[in-house]
This record gives C-alpha cells, sequence and structure tokens, in this order.
C-alpha cells in the first residue's frame, strides 16, 4: 500500500476506535446517571428498576406530613390518584413544598416502600408545575381528587 | 397608541429586512453600485426601527398600560421603577424583542465598521444577518407579539414580574448574554459569506477576530452573571446546576472558544480553513439551539410542546432551515478553501487543534447531556434526567486535559516543531507545580482543623500553577531574548488575562468543592451551632415590610472564639401579588470565604430549617469568568499589521 495511503488509513482507524470508545463511556456513563421518573401507581405494580436512584412524583396528600423532634427529616406521602408512596427526607424542604401541591422526590426505594429521598423539588414559582407531573395534576384536578 | 407604533416599527423593520436581503441580488442582476451603497442606510434604518419599538415597549411598561397583554402580564403598579424596565426583557415576547434589538445593533456594526472588507462581501454578510432577523422577526410578529392589546376591558391591575427576576443581576444578565449569543451570528454570516465567494482572504479572518472576540467576551460575562444570580437568589449555595437553559448557553460557548483558537491559526498560518468555517457556522447553530430549547417550552414538557406547537415549530423549522442550509452550502463549496500546507509535529497549531478537540468533545458531552431526556421522552422511552454526575465525570478530566495543554501551547511555537525545546522549558515549571502543589495540600491539612487532605484539592493546585508557571515561563524568556514587542502586543496580554482568569477559576472551582461545608439544621432563636470553626448564633427574627413584600428575616451573628466577626440576616420573602415565596441568601464573604445561609422553612412556632454553608474560594469562580471576558475583550484591540 502506498505510504501515504497507509498513513490515512491508521488514522482513520484510530480516529474510529476512539469514537467508539468515547461513544461507549458516554452511554454508559449516561446510563449510570440517568434518573427515571415514575408515578405511585408503577412503584407500586413493581414497573420500576429495583435499587437505583429514581424519581417519584405525585401530589402530596393532605394532613400526611409527619416531622420528627429534633431533626429535620420528615415524612409524606405522594400519590397520583391511585396508589399511595411514603417518601422520608431528611433535608429541607422546597418554598412552594405544601399539602394537595405537586412535589417529586428523588431517592432510593427500600425494601419496606418507603422512597428515602435525597431531594426534593416542588414548583419554582405559583405557575409552574413541574413538566413530569402536568398529567397527573390535571388528572387529579379533573376527578375533583379528595382524600379517601 | 404607543403599542401601536411599536407594533408597526416591527412590520417596517421586516420590510427593510426584505430590502436587505435582496441587495446583492439586485446588484449580481443589474451591475450598479447603488444596490450595494444602499446596504449601510438600510442596516442603520433596521435598528432604528426596532429600537423604536423597544422603547416603545419600555414606555408601555412605564405607564402601567395594562391594556397590552404582555405588560398586564409581567408588571403591576407596586413594582419598583428599575424592575418595570428589566420587566420589558423579563419574559418570552420582550426577551425576544431584546434579541431583535442586539441583532440589529450587530448588524449595523458590521456595515459600518467593515472598512476592511469589499462593499459585495459586506452586503452579502448583511444579506445572511438580514435572513436572521427576518425569520425572527416574524416569529415576534405572528407567535410572540409584545404589543397584543387585551380588548375591550383592560385589566386594573398587572400581575407580577416573576420575584426571581426582580433583581439587580437579572437587569444586565439577558442583555449581555443575548449580546454574545446573537453576536455569533456575526462570525456565522462571514463563514456563509466566504463559502459564497470561495476564497478566503487573510485580511478577511483577521477582520472577523475581534467580532468573534467581543461577542465571545460578552458571552462569558452573561454566563458568569448568571451563574453569580444563581447562587445568591436561588437560595441552594450552588453555582451551577446543569441545568438545560445553563448548557443552552454552554454550548455556544465552548464552540466559540474553540473558534477563537482556530481562527488565530487560520488567521496566523492560512491554515485549518475548513475547520474554522465550520466552527463559525456551529457556534451560532448552537445559539440558534439554545434558543429553541429556552424559548419554544420543549424544557418545560415536550407535551406542552405538542398541544401549543406554534412557537415550538416556528423555532424548529427557522432552526432546520438555517442550520440545514449553511451545513448544506457547506457541503458544495467548503472544499474550495481547503488548505495543502500541513505542518507536522510539535508546533503550536496541533496543541491548539488539540484545544479544539477538547473543546468540541465538551460540547458533545453536554449537547447529549441536554437531549437524551427530550428524545427519550419523544421515543415513550420513559421521562428521565440527566444529573450532574454524568457532566462532572466528563468535564473534570477534560478540563484537566485543556489546562495541561495550555500550559505546553505557551512554551512551543508556531510551524517549527521542536519538541525537544519545548520539554526543556517545561521541566522547571512541572517541577516546582508539582512540589509545591503537594507542599500547599499538606500544609492545608497540617495547619487547619477544619481541612482534610483533597485529592481533587491537588489535582486543582498542579493545574492552576501549571498555567500560571508556564505562562511565567514563557514571558521571562520573551523578556530575556528581547522579544518586548510580543508581550506589549494587545492579542499576547488578552491571551495571558484570560488564561490567567481559567487558572482562576478552576482554583475556585476546585477548591470550593473540596474545602466546603454545609449543614443543613434546626435552629430557633438564641441557639448557636459550631461549622468549620465558626460558631453561628440565631439571634432574632424579624417581621419585616418591603415594597411589594414582606419577609421573615432572621439575624444571625458569627463569631471566631469569642469575636464576633458579622452578621448576616437571610430573608424569606412573601410577595403580595401571586403566592410566590422567595428565598434570600444571607451572604458574608472576605474574598476568601464566602458564609453563606438561607432560612428553610418553619418548622413550628419557633423554630425554623436553616441552611449554612462555609465555601472557601467561591468568589474566584466569578473573578475568574470576569478576566476570561477582559482578556477577550483586550485581545479584540489587537492592532494587525497591514
Amino acid at each position: 500500500m502506498h505510504p501515504i495511503r497507509k498513513q490515512r488509513l491508521q488514522i482513520i482507524l484510530l480516529v474510529l476506535l476512539f469514537a467508539t470508545l468515547a461513544a461507549g463511556l458516554i452511554i454508559y456513563v449516561l446510563g449510570q446517571n440517568a434518573n427515571f421518573f415514575y408515578t405511585p401507581s408503577q412503584i407500586k405494580n413493581d414497573e420500576y428498576r429495583k435499587g437505583s436512584t429514581l424519581r417519584v412524583g405525585g401530589m402530596v396528600v393532605e394532613d400526611s406530613i409527619k416531622r420528627f423532634d429534633e431533626t429535620l427529616a420528615v415524612e409524606f406521602t405522594l400519590t397520583d390518584g391511585n396508589a399511595f408512596i411514603a417518601v422520608v427526607f431528611d433535608g429541607i424542604l422546597p418554598d412552594l413544598f405544601a399539602e394537595n401541591e405537586a412535589a417529586i422526590a428523588t431517592g432510593v426505594i427500600k425494601d419496606s416502600g418507603e422512597l428515602i429521598a435525597s431531594q426534593v423539588l416542588a414548583k419554582h414559582d405559583e405557575n409552574y408545575t413541574p413538566p413530569e407531573l402536568t398529567e397527573t395534576m390535571d388528572y387529579l384536578k379533573s376527578t375533583n381528587y379528595k382524600n379517601k | 397608541m404607543i403599542a401601536e407604533i411599536g407594533q408597526i416599527s416591527l412590520i417596517l423593520a421586516l420590510c427593510t429586512c426584505v430590502l436587505m436581503l435582496v441587495t446583492p441580488i439586485l446588484y449580481t442582476q443589474f451591475q450598479n453600485g447603488i444596490w450595494l451603497r444602499l446596504s449601510r442606510p438600510l442596516a442603520i434604518n433596521h435598528l432604528l426601527l426596532i429600537l423604536t419599538s423597544f422603547i416603545c415597549l419600555t414606555v408601555c411598561f412605564l405607564i402601567d398600560d395594562f391594556s397590552v397583554r404582555y405588560v398586564a402580564q409581567n408588571s403591576n403598579t407596586l413594582l419598583p421603577l428599575v424592575y418595570k424596565v428589566s420587566a420589558v426583557w423579563g419574559a418570552h415576547e420582550g426577551s425576544l424583542l431584546l434579541w431583535m434589538l442586539v441583532l440589529g445593533g450587530w448588524t449595523a456594526g458590521v456595515a459600518f465598521l467593515g472598512s476592511k472588507i469589499s462593499a459585495k462581501f459586506r452586503s452579502h454578510m448583511l444579506s445572511v444577518l438580514a435572513i436572521i432577523s427576518l425569520g425572527f422577526l416574524l416569529f415576534l410578529i405572528f407567535t410572540s407579539n409584545p404589543f397584543e392589546r387585551i380588548l375591550p376591558i383592560a385589566p386594573e391591575e398587572g400581575g407580577d414580574l416573576n420575584p426571581l427576576l426582580q433583581d439587580f443581576g437579572l437587569i444586565i444578565h439577558p442583555p449581555l448574554l443575548y449580546m454574545g449569543y446573537v453576536g455569533l451570528a456575526v462570525p456565522f454570516a462571514f463563514a456563509i459569506a466566504v463559502l459564497i465567494s470561495g476564497t478566503m482572504e487573510k485580511e478577511y479572518i483577521a477582520w472577523c477576530r475581534p467580532w468573534i472576540n467581543i461577542a465571545w467576551a460578552f458571552l462569558t460575562a452573561g454566563i458568569t452573571l448568571g451563574s453569580w444570580w444563581a447562587y445568591y437568589e436561588l437560595g441552594w449555595g450552588g453555582w451551577w446546576f446543569w441545568d438545560p437553559v445553563e448548557n443552552a448557553s454552554l454550548m455556544p460557548w465552548l464552540i466559540a472558544t474553540a473558534l477563537m483558537h482556530s481562527s488565530s491559526v487560520t488567521e496566523k498560518k492560512g491554515t485549518i480553513v475548513t475547520w474554522t468555517i465550520l466552527l463559525s457556522i456551529a457556534a451560532f447553530s448552537l445559539s440558534l439551539l439554545g434558543t429553541f430549547l429556552v424559548r419554544s417550552g420543549v424544557l418545560t414538557s415536550v407535551h406542552a410542546f405538542a398541544t401549543d406547537p406554534e412557537r415550538g415549530v416556528f423555532l424548529l423549522v427557522m432552526l432546520a432551515l438555517f442550520v440545514g442550509g449553511s451545513l448544506f452550502l457547506f457541503a458544495f463549496k467548503g472544499h474550495k478553501l481547503a488548505s495543502n500546507q500541513n505542518a507536522n509535529g510539535w508546533t503550536r497549531e496541533l496543541l491548539l487543534v488539540i484545544n479544539n478537540m477538547l473543546l468540541v468533545s465538551m460540547t458533545i458531552i453536554v449537547l447529549i447531556g441536554t437531549l437524551y431526556p427530550l428524545v427519550s421522552d419523544i421515543l415513550n422511552l420513559g421521562k428521565i434526567s440527566v444529573g450532574p454526575p454524568y457532566f462532572d465525570f466528563f468535564f473534570v478530566p477534560t478540563t484537566v486535559a485543556l489546562a495541561i495543554f495550555m500550559g505546553m501551547s505557551a512554551s512551543s511555537r508556531w510551524s517549527t516543531s521542536n519538541l525537544s525545546e519545548s520539554m526543556k522549558r517545561v521541566i522547571l515549571p512541572l517541577v516546582i507545580c508539582l512540589i509545591s502543589s503537594i507542599f500547599v495540600v499538606f500544609a492545608i491539612e497540617a495547619f487547619s482543623r477544619n481541612y482534610s487532605f483533597s485529592w481533587s484539592a491537588l489535582i486543582t493546585f498542579i493545574a492552576v500553577l501549571w498555567i500560571f508557571l508556564t505562562l511565567i515561563e514563557d514571558i521571562h524568556l520573551k523578556l530575556r531574548t528581547k522579544m518586548v514587542g510580543v508581550i506589549k502586543n494587545k492579542s499576547f496580554l488578552g491571551m495571558t488575562v484570560a488564561h490567567c482568569g481559567l487558572a482562576i477559576l478552576i482554583l475556585g472551582v476546585g477548591l470550593s468543592s473540596a474545602y466546603s461545608t454545609q449543614e443543613d439544621l434546626r435552629m430557633k432563636p438564641g441557639s448557636s451551632t459550631y461549622i468549620s470553626g465558626y460558631r453561628f448564633n440565631f439571634r432574632e427574627l424579624n417581621e419585616i415590610e418591603g415594597p411589594n413584600y414582606s419577609a421573615s428575616q432572621g439575624v444571625f451573628d458569627i463569631y471566631v472564639g469569642d469575636n464576633l466577626r458579622g452578621s448576616v440576616a437571610p430573608e424569606k420573602r412573601r410577595y403580595f401579588s401571586g403566592r410566590d415565596v422567595m428565598t434570600e441568601a444571607g451572604i458574608r464573604t472576605n474574598l476568601l470565604k464566602d458564609i453563606y445561609i438561607s432560612l428553610g422553612e418553619p418548622i413550628n412556632n419557633n423554630e425554623w430549617s436553616v441552611r449554612l454553608y462555609v465555601k472557601p474560594m467561591v468568589r474566584f469562580i466569578w473573578i475568574g469568568g470576569f478576566l476570561i471576558a477582559v482578556g477577550g475583550i483586550i485581545a479584540s484591540f489587537n492592532r494587525r499589521k497591514s
């Protein structure tokens, strides 16, 4: 083979190899850090990736917020109208976190079925609902959902 | 009436754009120079019309004309005057009008500061800018009209400007950012004009470089300011969240950074011309992508996008036309620009190409991380969010690599490969940097009770010292070999300032993440807590009144031992209009260390959840960012030999 062509071929192969490695690494790291969103119903029906960090969203059930003494730990229940999930969170709740409002908890589900949250998000201003929750909140509003 | 004047001005600006667009075509048709001479008055007319429209909207805000829907939605009579002005660009419609105003300004700039390029080339550039302006004016008038009236009955009182935006940072953040975003349209128009003409003159790229530098400097300043604003205004103490909106501004910045470096090679050596052209197209395409992501509503929800497709689809079509059209042109004409000069070996060109590869890789990583959740949702593969660890995983090593090659480029030369000389030059900086970094990190561990050994701090010190020491070595060598002329060169000075800025930025990022302490806890007035060598005493809780809000204000005294070092007063504000609640952090800084306190929520009658941070070196992030921007400005004043 002509030496210039040979050199070009080597460069192309090297670039391909590097690109493949990089793409593989990106896909792997992306997979490790992509947090899936689920509704409480999906969790109840076991339709989620066990053991990984995930996000669960719904409406905060009325009278479900319980505080612990001494620490910041707080417990509340999220619902999508069909199922419930208990969330335990040790930290500062966002400003607009409230009963009968939308919230998303990120964390890991324990064997007991509780979500141990590392982060809780609520709407960040009056006219905004977290995008994942628009459907759930519209559904709850349309059924005029109240505590059963 | 005022709103109608604004409206008509916009329509007239649209007509001006059409004229500006066709002047080169008419020139080619009739070969009459008058068509080329027309482009200047048209450009200034375009700017004045948009400015008129912008002033009209501002006046509508100042006189509380709530019959204009946009004003009614984003302002009220209680809003302080300065925020009434900044509310003009506080939401979608007005923000696009600002976008247009900035584009008008850049276009007029090209028209009047383009004496070094031929009239024909300039008219081609203006024609491209006019197409962009045309697209956005159509978008503004048909989907996002800021002058739309609420008729027949106007509301008595308006809504409110989002309280998060009622802040000094938000007054100047969007204009700065847009100056950068939209300024990248100039190199884009340049690239298209070069592709049309089929040749790249050396003087032309020399003419274009200051435009790239200035747009890039504004973008840098805008992003830095946004990060600073997020830090003190959002109350979470973070300065970068890998939020899609932030990523949308970071991508064009990374590519524009690559473009600055590649264009220096193209000017000096006449090589990598096609690559520079491609980067110019990519930088503005990513600006457009950012505008699409932020302005289409697609980030709020792809479903919202599907139910109200007007804006999103319009922007998407425009994005496809601009990116597709320019890449199509590039595919057909780009090869004509290819240069055959190949420099081999350890040259500065090679190092700058490596810099470009790293920056482009970083952009691709951000692009994938930003678009993957959207694609996944559209394809019904699940709703996901990509967390910061993904970005951190890739950005830490690539940034370190950038720093290493930055140091090496200081000791390399244009064209001539001299690896052994380069290596000899970097040995001393390398040795000093390794030894002193290790020494400093262990000294911090030994002498401070609050900080333990940290690998990230060690890597940070090595990277930062490496950049500084190689710069010093280079300046020292230039002084010794009487190359003082090079040092006095604005281009060299600008580069040095910007590289020092990056080193300072890395120092801030690395050390603040290595040595920060955060504590969330319950406190009541009168109670104290110890963090990182400080005692925080929650002295009292007051109820205070602002112009358009009421607030709970906590007063915290900070002690070292028994000495009072200062007090901060974080607030929890409740705005009268709407039910918005805002956390206003209390921050005490002495440049080297920030103490950051924000109020969480009342837990019971007298206890509050409180967030306390001690963040060393965090200020360096923004100081570094602004130095980078200053470097870009300095470099753009470089006088070139003609």
